[in-house]
């Protein structure tokens, strides 16, 4: 299969990532080239076979939904790694627009 | 006469103990060595010289006291994608260059309550992407053992830091083989634990249902020390396992090496790509196993070669909702556009190297409308085949002896601009990641240009004992 460039386009319009012109170039290679290689899982008979999502056979792991609070010194922390802020708040760019 | 850097943690144990020498001084020699090495062999990208030295001195007050544990005042190295702390945490890329943790990994809080003395972290491939350690933003990890070649990926520092003696063991991540590879490759010894045996909690998600974090060092004994340091369950991370943690330490001594059944899966053996002095040097250690008394059984894994295949859907899938929520937002460097969009496209396009945009690219597609089906439920079907291939065998046998790696130690720029031929580095170590189950890198001698070569030993599920007893004894 091939991908194109709209193809990579698309995904890294999905996937929040600016790319190259040169970038979309080799990613539409080099994608190609990896879900070919990948295609190979296609030669395998998968007729009734359950999915694997986790290895460990727990189930229904729960805990009490209680909040625990962070301390004074680790807010700081936290607040301290904000790219932007006003005070103790994050400070974002604006979701909506006019537009 | 070794110098203090070089010994071992049961060395240096009763050393420190006996009073023989101070963690300080121990401490001291590790930062050391690593001054005089990290401008060429590069293994770690922030060095703890003022916090080292206080746990040192704390660690020595323990020892006065009486007080010390099996980790008090030894020097270690911590992968760099793994949280710690109010120390620098990068993942070896620049969207993370400024971020300081505000919590320890669970792991890490653990082996920090035992006084252990963190010297610093180590460079990897950024989020743990990569099989060669070049796709870091902090430049490659060279090869302790000849620096034109690689040294592993995506641990490659952590197995430098311990294989050039900068410090006495390494803590670091393995999701398809990223403790495994770069151990073998520099000669040390590195386990992947059981999925859900240590806590995750911490460590930077990469593929959740693949992630697993253990301890390199220089000795089977260090690594079952560390094993029982770190294990066990945790109220932070769900899927870790309330099994209780054997006492690894006196578990590797009681190896009945006449009832071992060892298992050689042909598949591993007969692929095209392996090399004769790879070959060799395992097949030696298994005939050395043999002559000590351990009966060799030849076993099929019938789906070893769709591993990778099946790694390459899962993975990247689960590693681009993971990289979903660094975005520069909440912490991390962030590019200043105008617009909410852009900043996010534009963060990550300057803050991820080559290969994790590459992996997004892949996840987001695989994931994507229409192709969900023919790709990642076709993967997490065939991972149910090669779980059972193992599940089978391990009725059986009791381990499996597989190289670590086709090759030595590539070299630096060999592979770069070949995708699959590098997402072929990790042929033998991917099946245990994509099962869960454990497996172990022990150094298996030197290639004829003087590269170490790695033998894997592989497990079943909470196996960990019994690949640890037989790599006790090779």
């Amino acid at each position: 299969m091939k991908l194109d460039i709209s193809d990579i386009e698309h995904i890294a319009d999905l996937a929040r990532l600016h790319l190259t012109d040169e970038e979309k170039e080799r990613y539409a290679d080099q994608l190609s080239a990896v879900f070919d290689y990948i295609g190979m899982l296609n030669e395998v008979d998968t007729t009734g076979v359950a999915e694997t999502c986790q290895v460990t056979g727990l189930e229904d792991v729960v805990r009490e939904d209680v909040a625990v609070e962070s301390d004074e010194e680790t807010r700081k922390k936290i607040i301290g790694q904000f790219p932007n802020k006003i005070g103790k708040l994050l400070k974002v760019k604006a979701v909506f627009s006019a537009e | 006469m070794k110098t203090l850097n070089e010994l071992t943690i049961e060395q240096a144990r009763v050393g420190l103990d006996n009073k023989e020498f101070t963690s300080v001084e121990l401490t001291q020699a590790c930062l050391d060595r690593i001054h005089d090495r990290n401008e060429e062999i590069n293994a770690f990208i922030t060095v703890t010289d003022d916090l080292a030295l206080v746990e040192a001195k704390k660690a020595d007050a323990m020892i006065v006291k009486g007080e010390q544990k099996m980790l008090t005042g030894i020097p270690y190295s911590v992968k760099d994608a793994i949280c710690t702390l109010d120390v620098r945490s990068t993942a070896s890329a620049k969207i993370l260059d400024n971020y300081i943790p505000p919590f320890d990994a669970t792991v890490i809080k653990k082996i920090r309550e035992q006084g252990a003395v963190l010297v610093g972290k180590t460079n990897c491939d950024a989020f743990g992407h990569g099989a060669s350690n070049e796709q870091s933003m902090y430049g490659p990890v060279k090869n302790p053992h000849d620096t034109r070649k690689v040294a592993g990926g995506s641990s490659g520092g952590a197995a430098a830091s311990v294989a050039d003696h900068q410090c006495l063991f390494a803590i670091a991540e393995d999701t398809g083989g990223s403790i495994r590879q770069p151990a073998a490759f520099c000669g040390v010894y590195g386990i992947r634990p059981s999925y859900g045996r240590n806590s995750r909690y911490g460590i930077m998600p990469m593929a959740s249902s693949f992630d697993t974090v253990g301890p390199m060092a220089k000795t089977a004994a260090d690594i079952a020390i560390l094993m029982e340091v770190m294990a066990g369950v945790d109220a932070k991370d769900a899927t870790t396992v309330p099994d209780a943690v054997p006492a690894y330490k006196k578990e590797i001594e009681k190896l009945e090496i006449r009832n071992l059944r060892v298992g050689v899966p042909k598949e591993y053996f007969e692929l095209e790509g392996l090399t004769d002095e790879v070959k060799e040097a395992i097949e030696s250690k298994i005939e050395e196993l043999k002559k000590q008394g351990a009966t060799i059984v030849p076993v099929s894994l019938p789906h070893t070669k769709y591993a990778i295949p099946v790694y390459y859907i899962a993975v990247p899938s689960e590693d681009s909702s993971n990289l979903g929520r660094i975005d520069g937002i909440r912490y991390g460097v962030q590019s200043d556009m105008e617009k909410l969009y852009d900043t996010y496209a534009h963060s990550r396009e300057h803050g991820f190297p080559e290969e994790v945009k590459r992996r997004i690219m892949l996840g987001t597609y695989a994931l994507s409308a229409g192709y969900y089906d023919a790709y990642y439920r076709k993967a997490q079907q065939v991972r149910t085949l090669i779980m059972q291939d193992f599940d089978t065998v391990f009725q059986d046998v009791d381990v499996l002896i597989t190289p670590t790696s086709p090759f030595p130690a590539f070299g630096i720029g060999e592979k770069k601009d070949d995708v699959i031929a590098m997402y072929l580095a990790d042929v033998f170590v991917s099946p245990a990641s994509v099962a869960g189950i454990p497996g172990i890198s022990v150094p298996a001698g030197m290639s004829k240009n003087g590269l170490p070569i790695g033998m894997q030993i592989l497990g079943p599920r909470l196996g960990e004992s019994k690949i640890l007893q037989v790599a006790n004894v090779l």
